[in-house]
C-alpha cells in the first residue's frame, strides 16, 4: 500500500518582524495554500495547526484559531506542539488521517510572532523544569548549545571559523531572490567574521535570529488529487518524527546531560536516526535525494545536517562546502531557500516551510534559486525534547 | 558574621575537599540519570528495558574528558542571575564521565575557552553562583586540568 499523500498547494507569508498578530500571518499562508492548490475552503475537511507558546491562548489552540478566522466550515481540527519540529508532527497527524481513509483534503498551517533577543523561560520559578534550570544554574542559551557542537566540529574534523562563514555566505546568496525570505543581502567571509563572537566559537551572523513568519500546507489523498485534476503532483513520501533511542548520547538542548551510556554509544545518533526512518518509509535512499533544506540554527549545524541526512561521511561535510557541492549547481544543493540564515526562525512555520520550498524546487517554480532537474528532495529538523522531524519529497 | 554557602540546587552535587555530582542510580538495571530526580518524586528508569521504579544517590567520578566548550560573550536572560555588571563573560564544558554520562557545567572562574579542548581532562569544583537573601549559592564548575610539562609555561 502506498503511504503517499499529494501536495495540492503550499503558501506562505514573508518572514520578517511585522509585530502583527500571528492570525494574521497564518491566514495569508493558508489562503495562498488553498489559492495555489484550486482547493476552495469548504473543501477543507482537517485543518491542524501549529501551536505557538507566546501567543496566549489562541496559540495554544492554534488548529481552532486558523479554522475560526478562515470562518468555520464544520471541519475537525488539530494542534499540535512539537517545539522546532511542530510543522512536521502536524503534518504527520494530516497524513496519518488521510491515509487512515478519514480525510480527504487537510490544511495544516504554522504561524508565529516571536519576541526580540534569545529566547528564553516563560517566567516564573520552575526548579524541575530543565529548560528553566539551564538558564538559572549554566546561563546556557541556545546559541551556547550550537557553539558546542560547532566547537566540536573544529577540533574533531578541523572545521574552520572560515567554513562556518562560507555557510551563511552561500545561504545569503540563495535567499537573494527568494522573496519570502527576511535577509535578502549578500553576505562576506569577512562580515561574518567582523561579528561579535556570541558564543565561541559562533558568531553572530552565525547564529540565526528569530522571525515573524507563517507557511501551510494543503494535503490531499492521491485519489482526490486524481479526481480532482492534480497532474504529477509533488508527493509526500515520507515523514519522520522518531524520538531519540535510548540512550542519546549526544547532548540536546535544552538538557543538563546525556543519557548514561553503560554500554557504549548506540548505532546511530538521534539525528541520524530522524533521517534514516524517513528514508527506510520511503524507500528512497541518501543517493536519491537532489535537494536539501536543514536546519541551520547555526552555520555549523548545517554541515552536521548534511552527515546526519548521509549525505556524506561524518567529517566530510567540509569538503562538500569547500567543493561547492552544496551550492545551487553544485552536487546536493543545501537550503536554496536560503534557511534559517536569511529567514530567521518562526518555531512552529518552519518545518512547513522547508515543505513549501522543496514544493516549489520540485515543481521546478523556485525562480532566482531553481535547483535543476530536482525530483526527490528532503528536510531535517529537530525540536526540543526529543522530536525529531524530516519530510521526504518527490514527484 | 557568618556566611553561608549553600547549594543551589540541593541534592545534585556533594561539597567539601572531593565534590562529587550525585546521580540517580536505579536498583534494579543500574543505569545512571544526572540531574537526579527530586527525592519526593517518581522516579522511573529511563532504560526502556527496565521497569525499575526504585533508585538511591551515586556519587559520579570527579574527572572526565572535554566532549565541548564554548563561552557566554553576552549576558544570557532571566531566570540566569547576574553578577557582575558590567557582565564579565564565561566559559561552559561539556564532559564526558568515565561512566557514560557528558554532563554540562560552567568552568571554573579564571579559565576560558584558550584554556579547554576537546578530549582534555577537567575536574569537578564547587564555586560560588550568585548570592541571595539566604547567603552564598554554589554550583559545579568544571576545572581544566593543567597537564605537568604545561604548567611550566604558564
Amino acid at each position: 500500500m502506498s503511504t503517499a499523500v499529494a501536495v495540492a498547494g503550499v503558501g506562505m507569508h514573508p518572514w520578517g518582524k511585522w509585530g502583527r498578530p500571528f492570525v494574521e500571518y497564518g491566514v495569508h499562508a493558508a489562503r495562498a495554500a488553498l489559492a495555489d492548490s484550486g482547493v476552495a475552503w469548504s473543501d477543507v475537511d482537517f485543518v491542524v495547526g501549529g501551536e505557538t507558546v507566546r501567543n496566549g491562548y489562541a496559540g495554544y489552540v492554534a488548529g481552532s484559531t486558523f479554522a475560526s478566522a478562515l470562518g468555520w466550515n464544520g471541519a475537525r481540527i488539530a494542534t499540535s506542539y512539537a517545539a522546532c519540529a511542530t510543522g512536521a508532527q502536524a503534518l504527520d497527524t494530516a497524513r496519518a488521517r488521510i491515509l487512515a481513509g478519514l480525510s480527504e483534503v487537510a490544511l495544516v498551517v504554522g504561524a508565529d510572532t516571536t519576541p526580540k533577543g534569545f529566547l528564553a523561560p516563560n517566567a516564573g520559578e520552575r526548579w524541575t523544569d530543565p529548560d528553566w534550570l539551564r538558564f538559572r544554574l549554566l546561563g546556557m542559551t541556545n546559541p551556547a548549545y550550537f557553539a558546542l557542537y560547532a566547537r566540536r566540529r573544529m577540533d574533531l574534523y578541523g572545521a574552520t571559523s572560515e567554513d562556518f562563514a562560507q555557510v551563511k555566505v552561500k545561504n545569503a546568496k540563495h535567499g537573494l531572490e527568494n522573496p519570502y525570505a527576511r535577509y535578502r543581502k549578500e553576505v562576506s567571509v569577512g562580515d561574518v567574521l567582523g561579528s561579535a563572537i556570541v558564543s565561541d566559537p559562533l558568531h553572530l551572523l552565525d547564529i540565526c535570529a528569530t522571525s515573524d513568519g507563517a507557511a501551510a500546507v494543503v494535503l490531499t489523498s492521491l485519489d482526490y488529487a486524481r479526481k480532482h485534476g492534480l497532474v504529477d503532483p509533488v508527493r509526500v513520501e515520507a515523514v519522520s518524527t522518531v524520538t531519540p533511542t535510548f540512550p542519546n548520547t549526544v547532548i540536546d538542548m535544552p538538557l543538563l546531560a546525556t543519557d548514561h551510556a553503560a554500554g557504549g554509544a548506540p548505532e546511530r545518533t538521534f539525528k541520524e536516526s530522524i533521517a534514516q526512518a524517513a528514508y527506510e518509509e520511503a524507500g528512497i535512499g541518501p543517493d536519491d535525494v537532489d535537494v536539501a533544506e536543514v536546519y541551520d540554527l547555526s552555520t555549523a549545524l548545517e554541515l552536521d545536517w548534511i552527515e546526519d541526512l548521509g549525505l556524506c561521511k561524518r567529517g566530510e561535510a567540509e569538503v562538500l562546502l569547500r567543493a561547492g557541492d552544496t551550492t545551487i549547481g553544485g552536487r546536493i544543493p543545501v537550503n536554496p531557500s536560503g534557511g534559517l540564515a536569511c529567514f530567521g526562525e518562526a518555531v512552529p512555520a518552519q518545518a512547513l516551510a522547508q515543505v513549501c520550498e522543496l514544493t516549489w524546487q520540485l515543481r521546478g517554480q523556485a525562480t532566482g534559486r531553481q535547483v535543476d532537474g530536482a525530483r526527490v528532495g528532503i528536510t531535517a529538523n529537530q525540536g526540543l525534547f526529543g522530536h525529531g522531524s524530516s519530510v521526504l519529497l518527490a514527484r | 558574621m557568618t556566611t553561608t554557602s549553600t547549594p543551589a540546587v540541593a541534592g545534585w552535587f556533594t561539597t567539601g575537599d572531593d565534590p562529587r555530582l550525585v546521580a540517580s542510580r536505579c536498583t534494579t538495571c543500574g543505569t545512571l540519570v544526572f540531574p537526579p530526580p527530586p527525592p519526593e518524586a517518581a522516579s522511573f528508569c529511563r532504560n526502556p528495558a527496565c521497569d525499575g521504579e526504585t533508585h538511591e544517590p551515586a556519587e559520579l567520578s570527579r574527572t572526565g574528558r572535554v566532549w565541548s566548550y564554548t563561552d557566554a560573550q553576552y549576558q544570557p536572560p532571566a531566570p540566569y542571575v547576574p553578577t557582575t555588571d558590567p557582565f564579565e563573560p564565561f566559559a561552559l564544558a561539556a564532559v564526558e564521565l568515565p561512566e557514560g554520562l557528558v554532563v554540562l557545567g560552567q568552568v571554573a572562574a579564571g579559565y576560558g575557552v584558550a584554556d579547554l579542548a576537546v578530549g582534555a581532562e577537567a575536574e569537578l569544583v564547587v564555586e560560588t553562583l550568585y548570592a541571595d537573601e539566604s547567603g552564598e549559592r554554589t554550583i559545579w564548575r568544571w576545572k581544566p586540568v593543567v597537564e605537568l610539562g604545561e604548567e611550566a609555561d604558564q
